[in-house]
């Protein structure tokens, strides 16, 4: 078996895992990076809309603040954040969009003058100031008192991911694309490296390192209707899952975006809705304002997705074979605004749905789009339950999008946590050495490879990968979507009992030699399962409604009793995760209260006085005038 | 509609050494809105799962899915079945390297052509200042560096390319138009000289040989040819400064396009 040494291995190439990488190369470690693709085409490719940080530059985004970001950022999270974590990125995430500017990033500028901008619609004229001509100009995006997002066109993701892999080529990274992680190997207190499969070869690989960093993003490929790449089926959550140390986090808060396309899912920005979009029913009847007076269309995206679905539910649907949706209406925005700030929206509507958006209605519903939970992290990025195991991004349950994650804050969360942690990281590497140990190393490659022996040889009790999945999919569609009750949640806790249980006796139908695309599947499937059983089993353990959880059985947000996170351990052999729970945010900088939309009654909690200040705040402040006198 | 359509894929295993390159056909009933993708992957679940081809965003934003559909090169995750006849032939990209069926390498080809052309902002990147206010930029400039910024390295156009075809160091249509964004860029400090180096040369902008295939196919819709056009004109004046008097070489330096007012 071949064995590969770096200082750093990041599972995962897109923005958060290049962004470490760099952080790393720039200290002069020697990094390597696994990509399933090459890393350009990491999901963080398709993120159209753009990235929330406090410049203040445009005018409707004038006397925009770090505080006031971190303010919507606490409340868009329903309380459910780690405020500390909301704090540091609020105020680093200017900081990292002037420095990605200056590695190249063409950001959309401030032009001086009068221009006609929508809200709701309706165009109205303002004048951006001619001092803040050139500089990051924004966009409105939903959940925000100010425009923050910063954007190139709609297609953000793509240029800070081609800035990004341009600095791994010019601080030497190792890519290795087209390699999969199959399992961590540790000696149950340090994480080495990982096992990986070659994607072209079929060969199993052991990359060692001192510190290994899963930035792999989401797992939404466990529901059938997701605007999730194909890739993002959780490879990440799951070598660590696997482990039985490392637990998730919140894996039960699960984001819905409102306007997947129908009947292909593939997601249309809310820049859409953010320049001016609107959502109309059957009868091109303008229904959000009658929901929510104040922020209409522009809410967040869980009291929007669950808007527009109680509207279908009231009959107000569109019908369609892939049955019903509503409607997207950016026609007044025009052909040119539709045709440059909104390019990849008019390619999508017309490539794939046969619509022309300048003319023509956009058929949307809510889609799964995105994990709120994922690997538990503390506000270092440093894994529960494994030294030297490290996650950013949407693979990683940090903590600033608690139960619901505002748009624009997750890709700038991608590089400000990149960045963060990135430099944590570089002080670990500074100060630990690790032995690599023979054992775990053979540990972990034997397991990988008896699971791929048996799923070839096997001969009695067959199942099929393919099965499995479309199983899972139905459950979670049908069981654990935007309304959950405990009926429905019960009913998919035990389906996916059982399935965990079949998964146990896959095989493969096809026997190619090498590289085998089926393989790749009938691997992941049963860790896809686990994944789906935390959501689901800390769904059903979640007795109230916050944030993407909304439990029609108990539609309070009870902070009396769950202002907490949820964390998963997966003990090899339970068809269930261990659920325990820990503090939402270590204090509260803003008490949790009502979040000015999306309505719903709150049980109140007790918050001791103490939990009620930011530690340290005043100490700080004590400090820096201590050491000014001594100057 | 009610097509059966019938899809005929080149099947090539170069692990197997029993494998030998041929043409399979599948069958599948087509349904509205299909696209390629879908098709694919009812062949690949229902028929047969060792089917080796690639997709990623599924929505045309990544690239990984170019194929040779039906003799052109194209994304197979936009393409609608409806706009093709119902024989439908695939071919995996020619030039990138054959992992097996339609899938083949253009990850090593595109690092090894970024590399080649030290595809990076050359600033110092030490220098930024996380205190300060950003360096400011005109909106115009910043969208005209965006339009070469939206390639996804999908391979199309090196596929379409005659050049290509012919020699394996040619570094294509896709990497000008790369290096021609950062020329366009004020934070990137190289001045002709330094492009001319990386691709004043047969392998780079006076290898093409202006058939126009690499801008017919790109699937985004990048001004590949314009870009070849401005690059070439900047190296071949730059390759005659000192011959030409300075009055002649003014008039020819007129760019004519976005590269105009910078």
């Amino acid at each position: 078996m071949q064995i590969i040494y770096s200082d750093l291995l990041c599972i995962g190439a897109g923005l958060a895992g290049e962004r470490v990488a760099v952080e790393a190369a720039k200290a002069g470690f020697n990094v390597t990076c696994l990509s399933i693709v090459p890393p350009r085409r990491s999901h963080s490719s398709a993120a159209q809309g753009g990235m929330q940080a406090a410049l203040g530059n445009a005018i409707m985004g004038e006397g925009d603040s770090p505080d006031i970001h971190f303010a919507d950022t606490v409340k868009g999270s329903d309380w459910g954040c780690d405020q500390e974590v909301a704090r540091i990125f609020a105020d680093t995430a200017p900081i990292v969009m002037r420095e990605v500017a200056h590695w190249g990033v063409p950001w959309n500028r401030v032009e001086a003058g009068v221009h006609t901008y929508y809200k709701g619609g309706k165009p109205f004229e303002a004048e951006e100031k001619r001092e803040k001509h050139g500089l990051i100009h924004a966009r409105a995006f939903g959940g925000t008192a100010k425009w923050r997002t910063c954007y190139t066109a709609d297609g953000t993701g793509r240029s800070v991911l081609n800035t990004l892999d341009s600095m791994c080529l010019r601080y030497e990274v190792g890519i290795h694309d087209r390699t999969q992680a199959e399992a961590l190997i540790h000696d149950g207190e340090n994480c080495l490296g990982a096992i990986v499969r070659c994607l072209k070869t079929g060969e199993l690989k052991a990359y060692l390192a001192t510190a290994t960093l899963i930035a792999t993003g989401g797992y939404g490929r466990i529901y059938r209707a997701t605007t999730n790449a194909v890739i993002c089926d959780g490879g990440g959550q799951i070598a660590a899952l696997d482990t039985g140390l490392v637990p998730m986090g919140n894996m039960e808060a699960i984001q819905f975006h409102p306007t997947g396309t129908v009947p292909t899912d593939i997601l249309v920005t809310e820049g859409c809705r953010g320049d001016g979009g609107t959502l109309l029913d059957v009868n091109e009847y303008r229904f959000m304002p009658d929901y929510e007076p104040e922020k209409a269309e522009l809410a967040s995206r869980d009291v929007v997705s669950r808007r527009m679905q109680e509207h279908i539910r009231k009959g107000l649907g569109v019908k369609s074979p892939y049955g019903d949706h509503l409607w997207l209406d950016i026609r007044h925005l025009g052909e040119k605004h539709i045709t440059t700030k909104l390019r990849e929206v008019y390619d999508i509507c017309t490539n794939f749905l046969g619509v022309n958006p300048i003319h023509d209605l956009i058929p949307v519903r809510p889609t799964q789009h995105y994990s709120m939970g994922g690997i538990r992290t503390n506000k270092d990025g440093a894994a529960y339950g494994l030294k030297g195991l490290f996650s950013a991004g949407e693979s990683a349950c940090w903590d600033m999008h608690g139960f619901n994650r505002l748009g624009g804050n997750s890709l700038a969360e991608t590089v400000v946590a990149g960045r963060y942690v990135g430099k944590k990281i570089v002080e670990f590497l500074q100060g630990h050495t690790v032995d690599f140990k023979q054992s775990a190393i053979n540990d972990a490659h034997t397991k990988v490879a008896a699971r791929i022996m048996e799923m070839t040889k096997r001969s009695s009790k067959q199942e099929s990968a393919i099965q499995l999945r479309d199983e899972m999919h139905s459950t979670m569609m049908d069981n654990v979507g935007i309304f959950r009750n405990g009926k429905d949640l019960q009913a998919a806790v035990d389906k996916l009992d059982e399935l965990i249980d079949r998964a146990k006796n896959i095989k493969l139908q096809g026997t190619a030699i090498g590289f085998n695309p089926e393989i790749s599947l009938a691997l992941r499937i049963p860790g896809m399962l686990k994944l789906a059983q935390c959501t689901a089993y800390g769904a059903l353990m979640r007795t109230e409604s916050r944030g993407a959880h909304t439990r029609e059985d108990f539609p309070e947000r009870n902070d009396k009793e769950w202002l907490n996170r949820t964390l998963a351990y997966w003990k090899d052999g339970e068809t269930r995760p261990e659920l325990k729970y820990e503090e939402a945010s270590p204090y509260f900088e803003i008490p949790p209260g009502e979040r000015g939309y999306g309505g719903g009654k709150i049980i109140t909690a007790d918050i001791p006085e103490e939990k009620l200040r930011v530690p340290n705040k005043g100490a700080d402040k004590k400090k820096a005038k201590q050491t000014k006198k001594a100057s | 509609m009610s097509r059966r359509l019938h899809i005929e894929v080149f099947r090539y295993n170069p692990l197997d050494p029993n494998s030998q390159p041929h043409m399979q056909s599948f069958y599948v009933n087509e349904y509205d809105s299909m696209t390629l993708f879908i098709a694919l992957n009812i062949i690949r679940d229902e028929q047969d799962p060792t089917l080796q081809f690639d997709f990623c965003c599924r929505a045309g934003i990544c690239g990984s899915c170019g194929m040779v559909i039906n003799g052109r090169p194209s994304l197979a995750c936009h393409t609608q079945t409806r706009d093709l006849p119902d024989h439908i032939v695939l071919h995996p990209l020619p030039v990138f390297k054959l992992i097996g069926d339609l899938s083949v390498d253009t990850g090593t080809w595109f690092r090894d052509a970024g590399s080649r052309i030290e595809a990076w902002v050359h600033n110092d990147h030490e220098k930024f200042d996380a205190k300060a206010e950003e360096a400011r930029m005109e909106n115009d400039l910043a969208n005209d560096i965006f339009e070469l910024d939206r390639c996804i390295e999908c391979g199309c156009c090196v596929s379409a390319c005659g050049t290509a075809r012919m020699r394996d160091d040619f570094l294509g249509a896709t990497s000008i138009a790369r290096i021609a964004r950062f020329y366009l860029d004020p934070r990137d400090e190289r001045n002709e000289e330094n492009y001319y180096q990386v691709i004043g040369n047969d392998q780079g902008v006076f290898g093409c040989m202006g058939l126009l295939g690499c801008e017919d196919v790109c699937p985004k819709h990048i001004p590949l040819q314009d870009q070849l056009g401005i690059m070439r004109r900047m190296l071949a004046i730059h390759s005659v400064k000192g011959i030409l008097p300075k009055r002649i070489l003014e008039k020819l330096q007129h760019k004519g396009c976005c590269h105009e007012s910078h």
